[in-house]
């Protein structure tokens, strides 16, 4: 196989693949549409056989994220996929990975909710992933493609500031890129880490004492309150740094707009067709798109919304980021939200029938 | 003959285990957690597995085993243990992987995760003390409460019309093919507890043989719970419970 | 054959299993004493009779007991 190769993929397809090529040593996964193409793929390309990757079919979310959390706490690059429904029972695990300092890497192909739902695209799931789905103080580093080329490249991206901070990462998609498929150049093959490598790098992980004079501990659990804040101002700590130097974003034809959208992921690729529609009227409209939607990026939209006459945020939801990006201005313009639910993608001309509506 | 003649120029016979650190352990006065965790660390130094081993804590009373034994662990969600160990002796092949459970844990939230694990043939074994009581929480009724047993929330005995039947994990576990070894034990008298070490022993040879799943039931007691003396409730559990649980081997395949 | 056993008598929690096992009555709870943690803790009230069969050490769920013995010579 060569370096890097050109492939006609589906998103899900390029998370499966781009996992076997970072240097995964292990997913967990259970079957839920719209995502199992990331398990399937996996399957049939057997990586156990190749890099040595496990990859393992579990009994149900709830065991998918605590195999996850198992090996996570070995110092291993171990990784999930679910959508919604499996994520929601992903939330236990979680916060105990957070709670635990275990990076892990997590994919969330959102479908429509609330409940079983449907199993067409949605960004319904917003809330849960960056205020905090499960219990505790925690947060989850998330990051949102917009195309498949970057379900491939983000795969690696997130391993590493899982890594940096010991802290789950979110590869937060929907159904809409899980299921397209685009012409995808996949990143070069990185090894797997040897076990003396993680030794040295994970220097707190359960592999094993191996010599090392006192035992590694992996747990979220203390009982003494006084021991506990600080294990939580340390975590605190920690995202602080997180939202200083990880905020990632794009912008996009925004130098000279009057007026600004922002989307992530697929509702992204949406609004840039709008902003293409608006300027062929004569209505100068930019795109900020957030690639990480935890860090989010408050201070890019907070400068922005100095520039701009109001904000369109467009989600397929009923309205979950905009709450960030009205924390990020405040009441200085107007913020209005135009979305379809129950996994209904609108189309660029009602976009820009709503940003009409907002001029 | 002098006590300290005997001490300085005698024979050790009997020493707690290095492994078993100096901490004190939590639990409560007889609570046979102590005599198992004992055990445990006795055999993984009797195999030399001390610096191979990784072990998985319940939650539960034995939510602590870590502070205890001397080995590298990590403290599961409630139930998960078995879905940890599986997913870590995937990843490290060669260790030493067992999870420490009680039967609130691994009997009833957790009886998902525990037989498919089992019965995915994971090289690993499972500990499971069964005192068919929920102590850590306060004395509630368990999957193991025996009918007619008394706890806080069956306070006038467990009934069928209420509560449904006792689960006996272990006969399940037996019919599993996944599962190599399946033993009911207990640590209440000095021949039994030599017995336990030995499946405990047999239980982690099996699983780093690569035989398959191994499940040690010890058939325990809850003195807070039961609200008995330790003396009392190991005359109950050998009345009541061992009728109900009985003990020995009910699958042992790895001898094959 | 002569033993002796020595107790760590603040790990003791006077569970009472080891005077319990001792086929000879070796061991007892302190009557009144207690330790730091404010249990009645096991001590030898007949060590002359012990013959170091370890049963009290290997039913002391705490590991308290440590025993040892020699053969009369």
């Amino acid at each position: 196989m060569a370096e890097k190769e050109v492939s006609l993929i589906k998103g899900n397809e390029a998370i499966a693949l781009a996992a076997i090529r970072c240097g995964c040593d292990g997913y967990f996964g259970y079957p839920i549409t719209p995502q199992s193409e990331v398990l399937e793929t996996l399957a049939a390309q057997k990586p156990w056989e190749t890099t040595g990757m496990v990859v393992l079919q579990a009994e149900s979310e709830l065991a998918s994220i605590n195999m996850v959390y198992g090996g996570a706490g070995t110092g291993k690059r171990v990784m999930t996929s679910s959508s919604s429904p499996g994520i929601s029972l992903m939330q236990e695990g979680m916060s105990y990975l957070a709670g635990a300092e275990l990076p892990c890497v997590v994919f969330n192909c959102m479908r429509g909710g609330p409940g079983l739902g449907t199993i067409q695209p949605s960004q319904s799931d917003y809330f849960q992933t960056v205020k905090g789905g499960g219990h505790g103080d925690y947060r989850l580093i998330t990051l949102a493609p917009s195309s498949v080329q970057e379900m491939a490249d983000f795969v690696d991206l997130a391993f590493e500031l899982a890594f940096r901070y010991r802290n789950p990462a979110m590869i937060l998609s929907d159904g809409v890129i899980g299921q397209m498929m685009e012409k995808v150049v996949l990143p070069g093959f990185k090894p797997r880490r040897t076990e003396e490598q993680i030794m040295k790098e994970c220097p707190w992980a359960a592999t094993g004492r191996m010599g090392r004079t006192h035992p590694n501990i992996i747990t979220s659990l203390e009982l003494q309150s006084e021991v506990m804040e600080q294990n939580n101002l340390r975590i605190q700590a920690k995202y602080k740094e997180c939202e200083e130097k990880e905020v990632r974003y794009e912008e996009y034809m925004c130098e000279d707009a009057d007026w600004l959208i922002v989307a992530f992921g697929s509702a992204a690729r949406i609004a840039k067709k709008t902003i293409q529609l608006a300027r062929g009227e004569g209505i100068k409209v930019g795109l900020l798109l957030p690639i990480t939607l935890w860090p989010f990026p408050t201070r890019q939209i907070e400068a922005l919304g100095r520039k701009v006459k109001g904000i369109l945020v467009l989600e397929f939801n009923a309205g979950q980021m905009i709450e960030d990006v009205k924390l990020a201005v405040g009441c200085s313009l107007p913020v209005e939200h135009y979305g379809r639910l129950g996994g209904i993608v609108p189309d660029p001309d009602e976009a820009l029938e709503a940003l009409k509506k907002m001029i | 003959m002098t006590r300290e003649e005997i001490i300085n120029t005698g024979e050790l016979v009997y020493k707690k285990p290095e492994l078993l650190n100096e901490t004190p352990m939590h639990y409560c006065p007889g609570c046979p957690h102590g005599t198992v965790h004992k055990l445990v660390a006795e055999v993984i130094d009797d195999m030399g597995m001390r610096d191979k081993t990784i072990a998985v804590s319940p939650v539960g009373c034995s939510v602590f085993a870590y502070r205890y034994i001397d080995v590298d662990w990590e403290e599961a969600a409630h139930g998960r243990a078995p879905a940890l160990a599986s997913a870590i002796k995937r990843l490290w092949p060669d260790r030493l992987v067992f999870t420490y459970q009680g039967d609130g844990d691994l009997a009833c939230i957790g009886t998902a995760e525990t037989i498919h694990a089992l019965n995915r043939k994971e090289n690993i074994t499972i500990i499971f003390i069964n005192n068919a009581i929920y102590g850590m929480t306060g004395g509630q009724m368990a999957p193991t409460t025996l009918l007619g047993q008394k706890t806080v929330t069956c306070p006038y005995g467990r009934e069928v019309a209420l509560h449904g039947y006792p689960l006996k994990i272990a006969d399940i576990a037996a019919i599993l093919p996944g599962t190599c070894y399946v033993t009911r034990q207990t640590v209440h008298t000095v021949p039994a507890i030599r017995k336990a070490k030995a499946a405990i022993r047999k239980a982690f040879e099996y699983s780093l043989q690569g035989k398959g799943s191994n499940l040690v039931e010890i058939v325990s007691t809850c003195n807070s719970g039961w609200k008995m003396s330790p003396e009392k409730s190991f005359k109950w559990m050998e009345e009541n419970m061992v009728p109900f649980y009985p003990l020995g081997d009910l699958k042992d395949t790895g001898k094959e | 054959m002569h033993g002796a056993v020595v107790v760590d008598t603040e790990r003791c929690k006077g569970c009472n299993l080891c005077v319990l096992a001792c086929p000879l009555g070796v061991l007892e709870l302190t009557p009144k004493t207690v330790n730091t943690k404010g249990y009645h803790y096991t001590h030898p009230v007949k060590e002359d009779i012990c013959i170091g069969c370890a049963s009290c050490a290997i039913v002391c769920p705490d590991g308290c007991i440590t025993v040892y013995r020699k053969k009369e010579e």
